[in-house]
């Protein structure tokens, strides 16, 4: 299969017009020694047909959540995709163009991504979010970098409670040497407050909550970590779960200064990691720091309304070395799925499948409770907890045998999430299959 | 103009239901502290499912694709997006797969994963790949983290400045300076590449490296870079390729064959992956194998038959995404590499070389091109004539050209040419295309000498005329109101 | 393109205005006109201390970003906050809105900068 479109003949043409012999012509400025002077060692070109077979025979490899009930959250959640997200995604207006630099035939793309900003500012309480991030993890390492930015401070606390994916891609910006990440232990599941006022000084530039946090609980001090935080201050650095806003109080609620997150739970498949989107959402005071794309509404020159990218001086393609991020490409397509999904569900919608979750996942508590299981820790939770199991490996194992895809295997507990996909009957199968084999 | 979707909003109305609730009643509870819950509903818009299809519909009426015409925005590769692709993406065993379900449970993913990282090596002469970046700076980042992990490795801490060329782009020097490294840049000469006396007086022990587009922005091949590299090895440093523009070289030489140390690949430019609006791409990152240990984790493995993520990697700067990278992404630049195969590959870039000279040989009477001589994938053509003679910018010839129904090429970049236009046709045009924006950009340069106003006041067949940036920034409105 | 008597010039393109030991300083309209539509601007703090060419605040335009150096050491004593909420002030009269006020240091290095006629002849050969 080629997408080349001129015949031999053309090309031949082509060439000719500019007084060439041939295509090697056209790489005479490439020194003869370079030159790859065999063919690529790949396979020979396939037809349609063939990689229709190619590749359905190695997705087949592999284990989807179609047919096997998924359990497993920890950053990545198996939400229901609505029909119409995926067809409208699918307009090629929208996936084959690029980035919206000309305003005058991108108005649609940078309304939608106006409406996305509008619709992560009302379910964080935030001021203002930029057009998307990579993923969950590199937004909170943008967030933490914004923030050594803008205080001139260095230290970054971060508990354990914390997605352990997320704290690692934290450190592995701070090998820039621009942020130090302090680690803050953790007992009971959640942050204490205590630990947040030990370790905090005038040197921290911010500390990081996670809220429901990695193990799906409700940072439960959280309002006394942000007097802390505030009385030094530092900035609170909150990652949410975008599903849960549907019915927690929103982030700004709490005085976080900068609100991350990952926005695959709205619209976007699991897709085995990615694409995802970071979302960012920050203050009116930070707003020009913010890193990435913006779209604001202006008016053209007949004073119509209209949307263009915008507060682009803070950018790498006008200020080079000076930008605080580097980030050009986004996520965009997945933030206009987020955006499609939202408007779907609607203000109602996005309540009930917040609600469902937490109702299922209390059921699935009760259930737990019942056939003699602990949970490991006793905090709220939204819809993620850990269930204590002996051999968290053999567990999901059998559970694996049992048709169902389990937790995320902690030391001594499984992570259990139930999205509104979850049904009591696999809720019960999960927790039988579960009790069967703790008990063997 | 076109409603937000907030403002068709109608108190009630729904386009989603969830399935009955199973949940015996009694078992129906709410246990969160009600400290811990919304006072208010986020405010989102309420629409039918009939109305949410024609809202985003309409916006799609008001947006260019690839699939629209024409796309020449330089150093962005609009090729054609396979549609196949996009079917292959969406397979259940690769889109309904979740990122923490056991291994052996997505064995064909990592296989996937696995093959298309030996095919990139192969493409680039690299040995050792990783997908985990989500985009080009993205890629760019883990390279500069690469090689700073490299030069600690060996304790050599005074390696703090990075070369990057004045015609880079913006993200080269962003990246640099994210990794706490001083920009040194190092200045084109009349030809247009790298000038490497400039270069020599540059480079010293306090360089960690040089980060290298080739061909550079201006479509130009940097003809001495056996020499770039002997002059950065032999300082100590690291000689950094950014893929960019990987689609001029494809099939015909290699940065691994230049002697390039770190490269990425825009899997969005080079394997026809859609751009969706600004994302999501791909920027995986290859390295030569003395660098390979300091890729981030997990790595891919392959033991007996099967496939396995290896975390375990003492050297590696660690993770740059939560989880494997744009994995998606990954399944369409690997359905187009199996496409494509060994033979469509460098016949993909010869046909990129190919337009890209052909267009500019046709442009060479009206328009100045400031270095007209073989280029590779595109080419920098200037306004500057236009602006000298009629006050028409390039600004002015971009606008003109939506209003003849194509997308404008990139603007004002490199920043080294004065109103730059910078053309990148790519492979998947036809002559009949070529031939036909030729005739546009002829027309515009006619036009701009008869009547500049007219080109001045583009677009007019836009659903929008020209935009107050100025107000846009001054006094931001980034997202809607209700008391507005 | 308007060069104002009596003002002192950088070849930075900035302007400083001397009232006793206070400099105001600005950007020139060459400054101005190259940078386009000023979008934003980046006051320094009241008070603080700044060398003779260090950065004492950020013009951001549509397009680019400049950084605005002070000619003279001193502590800045007055920041024009009006510009915060109208940056195209910088455009309409670049000599009539100053960005800060410093109280000089040192005085003698207004001797190393410009006066307007040198200025201007120093924008000419700039534009060739």
């Amino acid at each position: 299969m080629n997408y080349v479109p001129n015949p031999p003949w053309v090309v031949q043409q082509m060439l000719e017009s500019m007084g060439l012999a041939s295509v090697e012509d056209l790489f005479r400025d490439i020194p003869e020694e370079l030159k790859l002077k065999r063919e690529l060692n790949l396979a020979a070109p396939l037809a349609e047909l063939e990689l229709r077979r190619e590749l359905s025979a190695l997705a087949a490899k592999n284990l989807n959540v179609d047919t096997y009930p998924c359990f497993l959250g920890a950053g990545a959640y198996d939400h229901y995709i609505p029909a119409v997200v995926e067809q409208m995604l699918l307009r090629s207006e929208f996936y084959t163009a690029y980035t919206p630099y000309q305003p005058e035939i991108s108005q649609g793309i940078l309304q939608a991504i106006f409406e996305y900003q509008t619709m992560i500012c009302n379910l964080t309480g935030m001021d203002v979010a930029n057009a998307s991030v990579y993923d969950g993890g590199s937004a909170l390492a943008e967030a933490c970098s914004l923030a050594c930015d803008v205080t001139r401070r260095k230290k970054i606390l971060v508990p354990e409670t914390v997605n352990p994916r997320y704290s690692e891609v934290v450190r592995t910006y701070a090998l820039g040497e621009k942020m130090e990440v302090i680690p803050v232990s953790c007992q009971e599941g959640v942050v204490d407050a205590g630990a947040i006022a030990a370790l905090i000084d005038d040197q921290t530039a911010a500390v990081v909550i996670q809220h429901p946090n990695f193990y799906g609980n409700l940072e439960v001090e959280l309002e006394k970590i942000g007097q802390a935080i505030h009385a030094h201050k530092s900035l609170l650095v909150m990652a949410v779960d975008p599903i849960s806003l549907g019915i927690l109080k929103p982030p700004a609620a709490w005085g976080a200064d900068i609100v991350v997150g990952e926005g695959q739970s709205l619209g976007n498949s699991l897709s085995f990691g990615g694409p995802y989107l970071g979302f960012f959402a920050t203050t009116q005071k930070l707003m020009r720091k913010i890193p990435g794309r913006l779209v604001g509404e202006t008016v053209d020159l007949d004073g119509k309304r209209a949307f263009v990218l915008t507060l682009q001086a803070r950018e790498q393609h006008i200020r080079r070395e000076r930008a605080s991020s580097n980030i050009c490409s986004n996520e965009a397509l997945c933030a206009l799925a987020a955006t499609i999904y939202l408007t779907v569900v609607g203000k109602q919608g996005i309540k009930a499948v917040a609600k469902r979750c937490h109702q299922l996942a209390c059921y699935a508590k009760q259930q737990f409770v019942k056939a003699g299981f602990k949970l490991k820790y006793n905090q709220p939770f939204f819809k993620e907890f850990a269930v204590a199991v002996n051999d968290p490996q053999a567990a999901n194992a059998a559970l694996l045998q049992a048709g169902i895809i389990g937790g995320y295997e902690l030391n001594d507990a499984l992570l259990f999430a139930f999205t509104e996909k979850r049904t009591c009957a696999e809720i019960d199968r999960l927790v039988a299959a579960l009790g069967g084999m703790e008990r063997e | 103009m076109s409603k937000l979707s907030f403002e068709k909003s109608v108190a009630g109305a729904s386009a989603f239901s969830l399935p009955r609730c199973d949940i015996p009643p009694e078992a129906v509870t709410v246990e969160i502290p009600q400290n811990f819950l919304r006072e208010e509903d986020p405010l989102l818009p309420e629409l039918s499912e009939v109305e949410v299809v024609r809202h985003f519909t309409e916006l799609s009426g008001r947006a260019y694709g690839v699939d629209n015409g024409f796309y020449p925005l330089g150093s962005c590769t609009m090729k054609y997006n396979p549609k196949i692709n996009e079917w292959a993406a969406r397979l259940p065993g690769f889109a309904n797969i979740h990122p923490l379900q056991p291994q052996d449970t997505v064995q064909g993913a990592l296989q996937l994963m696995y093959e298309l990282e030996e095919m990139l090596c192969e493409i680039t002469g690299m040995d050792s790949f990783s997908l985990q970046p989500a985009a080009g700076a993205h890629g760019e980042m883990t390279g500069a983290m690469i090689i700073k992990a490299y030069h600690n490795s060996r304790q050599d801490y005074k390696r703090k400045k990075m070369i990057v060329p004045d015609s880079s782009h913006g993200t080269n020097p962003a990246t640099a300076n994210m990794l706490g490294f001083e920009i040194v840049q190092v200045k084109s000469d009349e030809r247009g590449l790298v000038d490497l006396a400039d270069l020599r007086s540059l480079v010293n022990d306090e360089i960690a490296g040089l980060m290298l587009t080739n061909p550079n922005t201006l479509g130009l091949f940097e003809e001495d870079i056996q020499q770039i590299a002997e002059i950065i090895h032999a300082a100590g440093g690291l000689l950094y390729y950014d893929g960019a523009n990987a689609n001029a070289i494809m099939g015909i030489t290699r940065p691994g064959d230049m002697g390039f140390d770190i490269c990425h690949l825009n899997l969005h430019k080079t394997f026809g992956t859609p751009h969706g609006g600004g994302g999501p791409g791909s920027g995986p990152v290859g390295v030569k194998s003395f660098l390979a240990d300091f890729l981030p984790v997990p790595v891919i493995e392959k033991q007996g038959s099967k496939y396995i993520l290896n975390y375990n990697r003492p050297l590696s700067i660690g993770k740059v995404h939560s989880f494997y990278g744009n994995f998606g992404v990954a399944v369409k630049a690997y359905t187009y590499i199996k496409a494509l195969g060994k033979t469509g590959l460098k016949e993909a870039c010869e046909n990129a070389v190919l337009n890209a000279n052909y267009l500019r040989t046709k442009l060479t009477d009206h328009y100045d091109i400031p270095y007209n001589r073989l280029c590779k994938h595109e080419f920098v053509a200037s306004a500057r004539k236009q602006k000298k003679e009629s006050g028409v910018t390039a600004l002015d010839v971009a606008k003109s050209l939506i209003d003849r129904g194509y997308h404008p090429p990139t603007i004002y970049f490199p920043l080294i040419v004065e109103e730059a236009l910078m053309i990148e046709p790519t492979e998947t045009e036809t002559k009949e295309r070529l031939d036909e924006f030729v005739e546009a950009m002829l027309a515009i340069d006619r036009e701009a000498r008869q009547s500049p106003d007219k080109i001045k006041a583009a677009p007019q067949q836009a659903v929008i005329r020209r935009v107050d940036e100025a107000r846009a920034a001054r006094r931001p409105v980034l997202k809607w109101s209700p008391e507005k | 393109m308007k060069v104002k008597a009596d003002y002192y010039y950088s070849e930075e393109h900035e302007w400083v205005r001397v009232e006793g030991d206070l400099a105001y300083i600005g950007i020139t309209d060459y400054a101005q006109h190259h940078l386009g539509n000023t979008v934003f601007v980046e006051l320094p703090e009241n008070e603080s201390e700044f060398a003779a060419g260090e950065v004492i605040g950020v013009i951001e335009s549509v397009k680019a970003v400049a950084d605005m150096h002070t000619p003279v050491s001193g502590t800045v004593t007055a920041i024009n906050e009006e510009l915060e909420d109208s940056p195209e002030l910088l455009n309409e009269d670049p000599y009539g809105h100053y960005i800060a006020v410093l109280k000089m240091t040192n005085p003698e290095e207004l001797k190393a900068l410009m006066n307007s006629e040198q200025y201007a002849a120093f924008c000419e050969q700039q534009e060739e």
